[in-house]
């Protein structure tokens, strides 16, 4: 590929022919502060954050914008820069509701970044007057919330909407110091098209859109969507034994980072206080003479463990019993009289083994499962 | 998906989800994409916001047809004669790749002459689709390339689908659309691990990797490598099996993880099938419908709980990592099929770890032989991938088709109307879906948040039967075929064409597979879901009656 090099605050920086000045200064190294910025959406450049000085242009350029040239001379901070930006964080921050102490945004807040990144003037602040928006939260979605008083106006959202998801249920509305996020008549989210897929959330960069739940997972395990056959590469956030939270894997050739609804918050099924425990039997058997009866009756409840029906009600048993009673049982019957029925939720070496153990063990080809819906 | 394979010679998605982006031309037929697969929806979207021409076939107006060029409104069960009613078009006006079919394909004069037979004012009338737009999709998929074909349960889930498929196999290989990137049939799989147990040979009639039960030296290679005996004949498929268990001829039925009950065409016969077994074993992480009939239910470890892989609907092979220690004492379905065959006394089934059960697949199945668990740590490999130095393969048949010949071959296929029509006391055709937020049944209603977003059946009606029927939208009524009949709230919406009316299957207050017919499809034997003939009636008392005002808690 094609490379141009140009010059950052006297640094020689080699980049990729139609590069922008922001990417070259991220590749070399150097910063460039921004927040309307997203790398999976374009820039449209209306925070004016990341303005920088070219030489022989008369105005700043956005640099999330500006594509590089041959021999550009780039200056990305100076004091007057420095000025510049902390006006306009001035101003995004007069109306924003910082109450960071009980924002679950906080820590990973790009607002807080820049804070501390470019400050502010502390006299010329407190001449602006702060008054934050009072505007209804909205909290229509099951997943997630929208707290309008906490928006700066990125429209990082609006883009994903459109660009990645293909949605469009939002978009800014009204004009000048109302502009704000909206859906189509200003409706609650969850009454919009938007189909909760959460990736506006994932990219919101302040805490304007949060989850409904935040817990911070203490690990990350790499896995596999079990929802769909699209098989989406995720991060599943585990906190204790608990999973909390899911993230997209960039680096899936599959979904490049992105996740759908059932990817992204189904997983409170797997913690569901309904899962199945103990191994359960129908109680008409020898077998069904548990240590301890504890009597099911529950229905639709997940199992943790083998469970047998007594009276048309299911009793626990352990494990051992279990096994031996369907090992004892299933060597009555033998080739054509049993039939398996195999799962395509489980993973492969579970099906493999499935077949294996019919053919093998069993002596029968009667196998299938809902392959064909 | 015998459709496929009889035409092509494998039955799996022959491209990639990535190519699709950049394919120039998408035909969606039967797959409301945004829906049921998100992530391929963005990336038809990110297709037609590049300039792709977008074709979708479907009788509802899924939210796909706001971007698409053509929309063709067919009656549902017709997508045979709108196929060849477009080849049609695409012969007589010389768009098709004469150069592809003449190199890669055969049977072409037979099937040729047997689509001139079809008249395109027969094929405006069976599908109700107008003759120019028939015409406007065939100059498109004639002249775009590439094209490529995408579907799903639409076209499956018919009495006749596997014939829907070797129907849009013909399309793709007298276009030329097929072994090139962004073209080709693309089945979009369901459930996320479909593709998988069908490579796995959880299958009536093959062994891994397709090898066939009623080949000879297949089945020698397993009986060495398992050191036993296997059965030279075919077994049965689901729907035969509930059908041997109804006559007494099964009598025992091991089930992992499924919930026929609530996920099968006609319930009620499946239900009374399991009544007349001896013994019914249930494998599973919730005690589902299903499972409340077993004799013993045996729970299993959730996806997060246990290691292993995963084959995704375009033949990527995935890892599943353990994430957390299983709830309770559920444990991982393999281990407790090892610990049932070790109890039997037999041997073979020493596993420690999943990674261990791999290696064996591996041996044993060429396709898989060069995927190991250190390749695909990172991201997965596309079988066919027969030694460990090859990279996986994006698309299918760049060389040559998996037929005996290595052509591909153009298949008959003519309209037969679906097993099900309207009658007179049964006037609506009733379609059923999937809704985008729920998973089967089981698995989202545990999960938070999801029931709120969609809390009950609907089954949605056209305004002008509505006004027929005098129905008010959110009014109760009852829903009934010539197998049973349930209760739902109606939405009055366009989306429906009138005549027909769509239900999803996803909730098990409503039981909507209750109605669905049993006919199944001669080669796969997959029921038609799609297409099955209802009355409506009015059904005033539901109003006030307890029972509904308790609907859609979402409490099983
Ligand atoms: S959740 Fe998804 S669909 Fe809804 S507004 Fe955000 S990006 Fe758009
Ligand atoms: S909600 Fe978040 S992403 Fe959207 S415009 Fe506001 S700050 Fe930006
Ligand atoms: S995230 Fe959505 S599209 Fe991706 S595999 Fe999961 S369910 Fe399918
Ligand atoms: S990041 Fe460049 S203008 Fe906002």
């Amino acid at each position: 590929m094609n490379k141009v090099s140009l010059n950052i605050n006297g640094i020689t920086v080699k980049a990729d022919k139609g590069a922008t000045i922001l990417k070259a200064a991220q590749d070399a190294g150097i910063y460039i502060p921004t927040l309307c910025h997203c790398p999976d959406v374009s820039s449209i450049g209306v925070c004016r954050l990341c303005l920088v000085r070219i030489k022989n242009r008369r105005r700043f350029e956005p640099a999330c914008r500006t594509i590089i040239e041959e021999g550009m001379v780039v200056v990305t901070d100076d004091p007057e820069i420095q000025r510049l930006r902390q006006v306009i964080l001035e101003l995004i921050l007069s109306d924003h509701d910082f109450n960071c102490l009980l924002c679950p945004k906080s820590g990973q807040c790009r607002l807080q970044e820049l804070v501390n990144r470019i400050g502010f003037n502390e006299h010329r602040f407190s001449r602006l007057e702060h008054v934050a928006k009072d505007l209804p939260i909205d909290t229509s979605n099951p997943f997630f919330d929208f707290n309008p008083n906490k928006c700066v106006q990125c429209t990082i959202c609006v883009r994903t909407c459109h660009e990645i998801t293909g949605n469009d249920a939002i978009d800014m509305a009204y004009r000048s110091y109302d502009l704000r996020v909206s859906t189509f008549a200003d409706k609650p989210i969850k009454e919009s098209v938007c189909v909760s897929c959460g990736e506006c959330m994932e990219r919101c960069p302040v805490g304007a859109l949060i989850p409904k739940k935040v817990e911070h997972p203490t690990r990350e395990v790499k896995t596999t969507c079990p929802y769909c056959g699209v098989g989406c590469g995720l991060y599943l956030g585990i906190r204790g034994n608990t999973i909390v939270r899911a993230r997209g894997d960039d680096e899936s050739p599959v979904n490049h980072g992105g996740l759908c609804v059932r990817g992204r918050f189904g997983y409170s099924f797997v913690n569901s206080p309904d899962r199945l425990s103990i191994p359960l039997m129908r109680a008409y058997d020898e077998y069904a003479k548990p240590s301890s009866v504890v009597e099911v009756t529950e229905e639709g409840r997940p199992i943790t463990l083998p469970l047998v029906k007594r009276d048309g009600k299911f009793v626990e048993i352990t494990w051992d019993q279990a096994i031996k009673y369907v090992a004892s049982s299933l060597a009555h019957y033998k080739g054509d009289k049993i039939a398996a029925i195999s799962s395509a939720r489980c993973t492969n070496e579970e099906n493999y083994l499935f077949q294996k153990f019919t053919r093998v063990v069993l002596k029968t080809n009667n196998i299938d499962h809902c392959a064909r819906l | 998906m015998a459709g496929l394979a009889a035409s092509f010679g494998s039955g799996a998605m022959t491209n990639s989800i990535n190519e699709i982006r950049e394919a120039a031309c998408i035909f969606a037929i039967g797959t409301n994409t945004t829906a049921n697969h998100p992530i391929i929806g963005r990336q038809v979207t990110r297709a037609v916001q590049k300039g792709a021409k977008l074709i979708v076939a479907d009788p509802r107006r899924i939210p796909l047809c706001r971007l698409a060029d053509i929309w063709l409104r067919l009656y549902p069960g017709t997508d045979i004669a709108l196929i060849n009613g477009i080849m049609r078009v695409i012969i007589e006006q010389n768009l098709m790749d004469t150069a592809f079919i003449e190199e890669r394909c055969e049977d072409y004069e037979a099937f040729r002459a047997s689509i001139m037979d079809n008249d395109l004012a027969v094929s405006e009338k069976i599908t109700g689709v107008p003759a120019q737009d028939i015409v406007r999709a065939a100059k498109m998929l004639g002249s775009i390339s590439p094209a490529t074909v995408l579907y799903t349960l639409g076209i499956t889930e018919h009495s006749h689908g596997t014939d829907n498929v070797r129907a849009l196999a013909n399309l793709a290989l007298l276009t030329g659309n097929i072994g090139k990137p962004s073209t080709g049939v693309n089945p979009l799989r369901g459930q996320n691990n479909v593709q998988g147990a069908c490579d796995m040979g959880a299958l009536p009639n093959v062994y891994t990797g397709y090898q066939k039960v009623e080949d000879e030296e297949a089945r020698r290679k397993f009986e060495r490598a398992w050191n036993c005996k296997l059965s030279p004949s075919n077994g049965l498929k689901m729907t035969e099996m509930f059908e041997a268990a109804h006559e007494g001829k099964i009598k025992v039925l091991y089930l992992k993880g499924e919930d026929p009950i609530v996920t099968d065409a006609d319930t009620s016969f499946i239900e009374k099938a399991i009544s007349h077994l001896e013994l019914f074993i249930v494998q599973d992480i919730f005690l589902t419908e299903t499972a409340r009939l077993a004799d013993v239910v045996l729970p299993a470890a959730g996806f997060a709980e246990k290691d292993g892989t995963f084959t995704n609907t375009e033949r990527r092979v995935q890892r599943v990592r353990k994430a957390i220690e299983p709830k309770g004492g559920s444990r991982p379905d393999w281990m407790i099929i090892c610990d049932i065959a070790k109890s039997m006394g037999v041997e073979g089934f020493d596993f420690d770890n999943a990674q261990e059960i791999f290696e064996e697949i591996r041996a044993l199945t060429p396709s898989y032989a060069g995927i190991t668990y250190e390749r695909i740590e990172k991201s997965g490999i596309q079988w066919p991938c027969p030694d460990d130095k090859h990279p996986g393969t994006p698309y299918l048949y760049s060389e040559r088709f998996n037929t005996p010949s290595g052509r591909a071959k153009f298949a008959h296929v003519s309209y037969r109307p679906s097993a099900e029509t309207t009658s007179h006391e049964y006037p609506f055709i009733l379609i059923t879906r999937r809704s985008a937020f729920h998973y089967h049944a089981v698995m989202t209603h545990k999960a938070e948040g999801f029931d709120e977003l969609r809390k009950e059946e609907r089954i949605e009606i056209h305004p002008a039967d509505a006004a027929t029927l005098e129905i008010q939208d959110g009014e109760v009524i009852k829903v009934s075929s010539r197998r049973g009949s349930v209760k739902a709230k109606t939405k009055i919406t366009e989306v429906v064409p009138a005549g027909v009316v769509c239900m999803t299957f996803n909730f098990l207050e409503t039981r909507t597979n209750i109605l669905t017919s049993r006919a199944p499809d001669p080669v796969t034997k997959t029921p038609e879901f799609k297409v099955c003939a209802v009355k409506i009636e009015r059904e005033e008392s539901a109003y006030i009656t307890k029972d509904y005002m308790r609907w859609g808690t979402g409490k099983i």
